[in-house]
């Protein structure tokens, strides 16, 4: 048991030391997964603001780390064709730079997130649930009938995008970028849940009325929590693609949306690092059951319906001495 | 574009949603009963169809097939009710999200290591197969005709059920006041079992009788699962009434919009372009739907006001 700041840091070092040993043993699988681990927990950052902060059980997340994917496959595949881009009113060329993908992915995230946000929050509860799974089945579908961009079968892309001063094809240094990233939000989390904002999301998850009662609109802090939460996990679902070079509708998956809910619970909802945490669990269960058996799927979800059961807080709340967020 | 083929498609829309009615009826008795969201009623539409698929495969009879449809999906749904499900009724959605989101998986890959990846097939019933045709010279198969007479049957029967008998007195008054009758005597922890149990056999129904037009696989209850919560969505969490009308307009949608909106952009675009973008817009029509019931109307259709 210790305070969940130490808790925090020890879990930070450890995603960096690992990947680093690897490096030196000329192991890079490991740092491979390491950051995976890193790209996956930073969309579970995202859905963490909106579920353990906002109170919001979207089940639709994977909508926005596609759309973060396909911000990276259009604009590289654009690029690596020497294609130009129509956006119907006009035409730009295609890029092999992070940066701007990182941007294009979070504004194409935020807008959706927008629409999205604007119709599922006219309900809560169960319906938001619903309608957040619904979207989700929508953009899957639409991902697989648009066949400029390949359809069912995703796009490749032949090489890693560019980050400036970096060799992203070497793993450490892609490793390092997405654990920079992954730092950097984080620390943004951390600040957002001190400020103003953060403290009056919190009341609007645990008593609307009163928050409401303060003059301030619940619904509408969730809405900004929402868009926010969707931009974190846009921008995971560019990285993401970088990683495995690779889009496809499966991105958009329910699966995926599960998946990255499951990253959350098993770390400890609302808790800040326990995003990385569920996520680190995860690829290393996957890893070292699914070495072991096909079907590890069948333990994993037994392991969950132990969590729910008997550890409410996840891994962290079961470790930290402090009371969790959402406690 | 002909009046026959118009009229083939509607009934083609009618059979889906008739389909869709079985899966959101189940759903929603849980929801509206319960309070429980239940993620994993697609897996009870998949034991259905493989249950069914291994027993016609056995004795070759369709009859006993859909029986041991029934009886699977129903034994699988009391099971879990009584195992997992009746933890989560006092928690909130995201531990019932989350548990049942394990219980997908296991089924999932529970079916997978016992049946293999491989999809298998169920073969419509000689005495229902070819086609028939119907007032007009339409030209229609007897199979899925068949379906939209089961599917309208079944919702008879449930309305008969809650409207009629003293188990459907219980289930209303178990919405309205769950303490309350608990109190008069009512055995709460069965009468529980009981729907959660007719829930997963409906669905385990409409996976057998579909699974002999599509192939019974790993994974086929999700997506209708998805599309029975936009049904609920547009029908309103808890009502019966409107599962069935949300199912038939979900149903119709989704068919017809496949077939006319391709047609619809032909008359002023070129070919390629209407075909990609009729069917891309066809593919989200159901979304758009349901997105324009949330604007009107936040609760459903018949959905009791928040």
């Amino acid at each position: 048991m210790m305070s969940e700041r130490y808790l925090n840091a020890g879990v930070l070092i450890a995603l960096l030391i690992v990947p680093i040993w690897a490096h030196l043993a000329d192991a890079p699988y490991t740092i491979t997964l390491a950051t995976r681990v890193a790209i996956l927990a930073l969309a579970a950052v995202g859905l963490n603001i909106a579920l353990g902060l906002g109170g919001l059980v979207s089940l639709g997340h994977a909508v926005f780390f596609g759309i973060g994917g396909y911000a990276m496959g259009v604009l590289a595949h654009h690029a690596q064709t020497y294609t130009a881009l129509d956006l119907g009113i006009f035409t730009v060329d295609g890029t092999k730079s992070m940066p701007i993908i990182w941007l294009v992915a979070v504004g194409t995230s935020a807008v959706a997130a927008v629409i999205i946000g604007a119709l599922s929050l006219r309900t809560s509860g169960v319906y938001f649930i619903m309608i957040t799974l619904a979207f989700g089945q929508m953009f899957y579908y639409f991902a697989i009938s648009w066949s400029t961009y390949g359809g069912e079968d995703g796009l490749s892309i032949y090489l890693r995008n560019d980050f400036p001063g970096l060799n992203t094809l070497i793993p450490i240094q892609f490793f390092a970028i997405c654990f920079a990233v992954l730092s950097l939000v984080l620390l943004l989390q951390a600040g957002v849940s001190r400020s103003a904002f953060g403290l009056a999301l919190n009341a609007a998850r645990q008593a609307p009325t009163r928050v409401e009662a303060v003059g301030l609109n619940p619904k509408r802090l969730q809405f900004v929590a929402f868009i926010l939460s969707a931009t974190i996990t846009g921008l995971a679902g560019a990285l993401f693609a970088d990683l495995n070079r690779f889009v496809s509708p499966s991105m958009f998956s329910w699966q995926f949306s599960g998946e990255i809910m499951v990253f959350v619970i098993l770390g400890g909802v609302g808790r800040l690092c326990g995003p990385v945490v569920g996520a680190a669990v995860f690829v290393l269960l996957e890893h070292v059951l699914g070495g072991l058996t096909e079907f590890w799927h069948i333990y994993l979800g037994l392991i969950l319906l132990i969590i729910v059961q008997f550890a409410r807080g996840g891994i962290v709340g079961l470790l930290a001495t402090d009371r969790g967020q959402h406690g | 574009m002909s009046t026959v083929l118009i009229i083939e498609q509607i009934l083609n829309g009618l059979q889906f949603g008739v389909m869709l009615f079985l899966m959101a009826a189940g759903l929603t008795l849980i929801f509206g009963v319960m309070g429980l969201i239940n993620l994993a009623h697609g897996s009870f539409y998949m034991i259905g169809a493989f249950a069914a698929a291994a027993v016609a495969a056995l004795t070759g009879s369709f009859v006993l097939a859909l029986v041991a449809a029934l009886i699977a999906a129903a034994l699988a749904g009391a099971l879990v009710e009584m195992t997992v499900i009746r933890r989560l009724y006092a928690t909130d959605h995201l531990d019932q999200v989350l548990a049942t989101f394990a219980l997908i998986l296991v089924f999932s890959e529970g079916t997978r290591w016992i049946f293999g990846s491989f999809p298998l097939f169920l073969d419509i019933p000689e005495f229902l197969s070819g086609p028939i045709t119907l007032p007009g010279g339409i030209a229609y198969p007897l199979y899925r005709l068949a379906l939209i007479i089961v599917g309208l049957l079944v919702a008879v029967f449930l309305w008969a059920l809650i409207e009629k008998t003293r188990l459907g007195i219980q289930i209303r008054a178990g919405e309205n006041d769950r303490e309350m009758i608990a109190a008069l005597g009512v055995d709460i922890s069965r009468l529980y079992t009981m729907v959660f149990a007719l829930g997963a056999a409906l669905a385990g129904l409409a996976g057998a009788l579909v699974g002999a037009i599509q192939s019974v696989q790993v994974g086929m209850g999700e997506p209708v699962l998805i599309l029975a919560f936009v049904v609920i969505v547009i029908g309103g969490i808890g009502s019966i009434k409107g599962a069935f009308i949300g199912a038939l307009l979900v149903g119709l949608t989704d068919t017809l919009g496949g077939i006319f909106l391709p047609e619809v952009f032909k008359l002023f675009m070129e070919h390629s372009a209407a075909t990609t973008i009729g069917s891309s817009l066809a593919s989200m029509a159901i979304y758009i739907l349901m997105s324009a019931v949330l604007i009107l109307r936040p609760t459903g259709l018949f959905g009791a006001s928040q």
